[in-house]
């Protein structure tokens, strides 16, 4: 079984921390509860730089709140957490998440500053010179399908729904991170928009090569988009696999996402 | 009729009564925008606080000015005990709307910032600020507005201003002094309504 990129973790005995070494992202028996309710059930996996899982997953099967946890939003309540090797505890989290791009369902761009102040966030929190950030951000709308020339000085509310979400990819794309998270960025469009995006995201991401989490609950985009993919079910891993292999799983949640296509 | 010393007069505590209302609101606002940032931080003092905001609302004006009367280094006779008890009476629209206007903030966009890296400090003054503005500000509004009007009672207890006439006015059953009193106070509400309503435009983003 020769699957470049993927291991699931049974073990992790004499693992050394080595940069090399390192897998961009990892999840070590992590599990997380909130009172009496697990919200995540002891998962493992380890997802090497540059590839993209998709974490499938019913409303509820935990998939935001792993998410969540590569960028320090949400901690493990046991297990840790790894990027580039050391756990999010232990990182300065002001430093992991400029490293780390963040794209949501609501967008969330800042309604009182234009286009180009939202993309140019991070670069200017990182103190980039202006001209530096002006170039960039320019190159990013483009990247993206937006004439910078129209939109850059425009506000939020002053776009479709996609072109808003072109920008929140911009905007995670701008301080070069090492790691992009995606959560259900392309629930809320329409189709045809939906499937605009997607190319979009697969023309970018053999660009510039990030190592990406993508969460839906959409299997058709996650056969699209993952170079593996891993299916939830309430806070367990039910498979972990490649899309090429994902329609020959025998698990009862596989099954039940596989009849919706 | 109007006498030139009635003008004066008018000109003198018309000066007065802003003087007043200014010192106060900049004690309230100074006051009021920190505890209400605080607020949205701390969830357990919002109960204490806005409650105790509250009563001081519910005091009726008049009395509240006569209990600071025998307060020790707050209370007295003359413009300090008046300013205490404008203070007081502004706090709650301001710390009401501060609370309101930053809890107010889009939760996408608070978890975006912070997602991105933000510190805490930068969430506050280059997000949640801007976003709570025109909330906030039409708090200190709200605040300003009624304190011109009920710092005309601060002339019961020694504070000045124009409730001087208007008291004076109704001792004497003299409409003329009641409405010297009466017409710039309301005069000045006007004008402040104005002033702060164009600066809330100013800072509306959507």
């Amino acid at each position: 079984m020769d699957r470049p990129g993927l291991a699931v973790r049974r073990e992790s005995l004499g693992r050394s921390l080595s940069r090399t070494q390192a897998a961009a992202l990892e999840f070590r028996q992590v599990s997380y509860r909130i009172g009496s309710t697990l919200i995540l059930d002891n998962l493992n996996f380890r997802l090497e730089a540059g590839r993209t899982l998709v974490l499938l997953g019913r409303s509820g099967s935990g998939k935001t709140t792993a998410l969540k946890m590569l960028n320090g939003l949400v901690f493990p309540t046991a297990g840790e957490v790894l990027v580039d090797g050391v756990p999010t505890t232990q990182w300065d989290l002001i430093q992991l998440r400029r490293g780390i791009g963040y794209v949501i369902q609501e967008v969330g761009l800042f309604p009182h500053f234009t286009v180009g102040e939202n993309v140019g966030l991070v670069p200017r929190l990182e103190r980039w010179p202006p001209q530096r950030i002006a170039a960039r951000t320019a190159e990013l709308l483009d990247q993206v399908g937006l004439d910078p020339a129209r939109f850059l000085h425009r506000y939020p509310r002053q776009l479709s729904g996609g072109q808003r979400q072109r920008v929140g990819v911009a905007r995670a794309l701008a301080a070069d991170p090492k790691v992009l998270l995606f959560d259900e960025p392309f629930g809320a469009l329409d189709p045809v928009t939906r499937l605009e995006l997607q190319d979009q995201f697969l023309a970018l991401r053999d660009r510039v090569r990030k190592t990406s989490i993508f969460v839906t609950h959409d299997v058709r985009e996650a056969l699209r988009l993952g170079t593996e993919i891993a299916l939830l079910d309430r806070g367990r891993l039910e498979v972990l696999t490649t899309p090429e292999e994902f329609p020959n799983s025998s698990g009862p949640e596989a099954r039940a996402f596989l009849s919706t296509l | 009729m109007i006498s030139s010393f009635l003008w004066q007069e008018m000109a003198r505590l018309t000066g007065e009564h802003f003087l007043l209302v200014l010192v106060s609101m900049a004690i309230a606002a100074a006051a009021g925008l920190p505890l209400g940032v605080l607020l949205t931080r701390r969830a357990s003092l919002r109960t204490p606080v806005l409650g105790f905001a509250n009563v001081m609302q519910t005091i009726p004006s008049l009395a509240l000015f006569g209990f600071l009367i025998p307060i020790p280094f707050i209370g007295g006779i003359g413009k300090r005990t008046a300013i205490v008890a404008l203070v007081l009476y502004a706090l709650l629209p301001i710390l009401r709307n501060t609370l309101a206007g930053i809890l107010g903030v889009d939760p996408a966009v608070r978890e975006s910032a912070i997602a991105m890296g933000m510190t805490a400090r930068q969430l506050l003054w280059q997000v949640e600020l801007p976003l709570a503005a025109p909330t906030i500000i039409a708090g200190v509004r709200i605040a300003t507005v009624t304190t011109i009007g009920t710092a005309t009672i601060a002339a019961a207890i020694g504070g000045g201003g124009l409730g001087v006439f208007i008291f004076r006015g109704i001792a004497s059953v003299d409409t003329t002094q009641i409405l010297a009193g009466a017409i710039p106070a309301a005069l000045l509400a006007l004008l402040s309504d104005g002033g702060f309503s164009w600066v809330e435009r100013r800072f509306a983003h959507s």
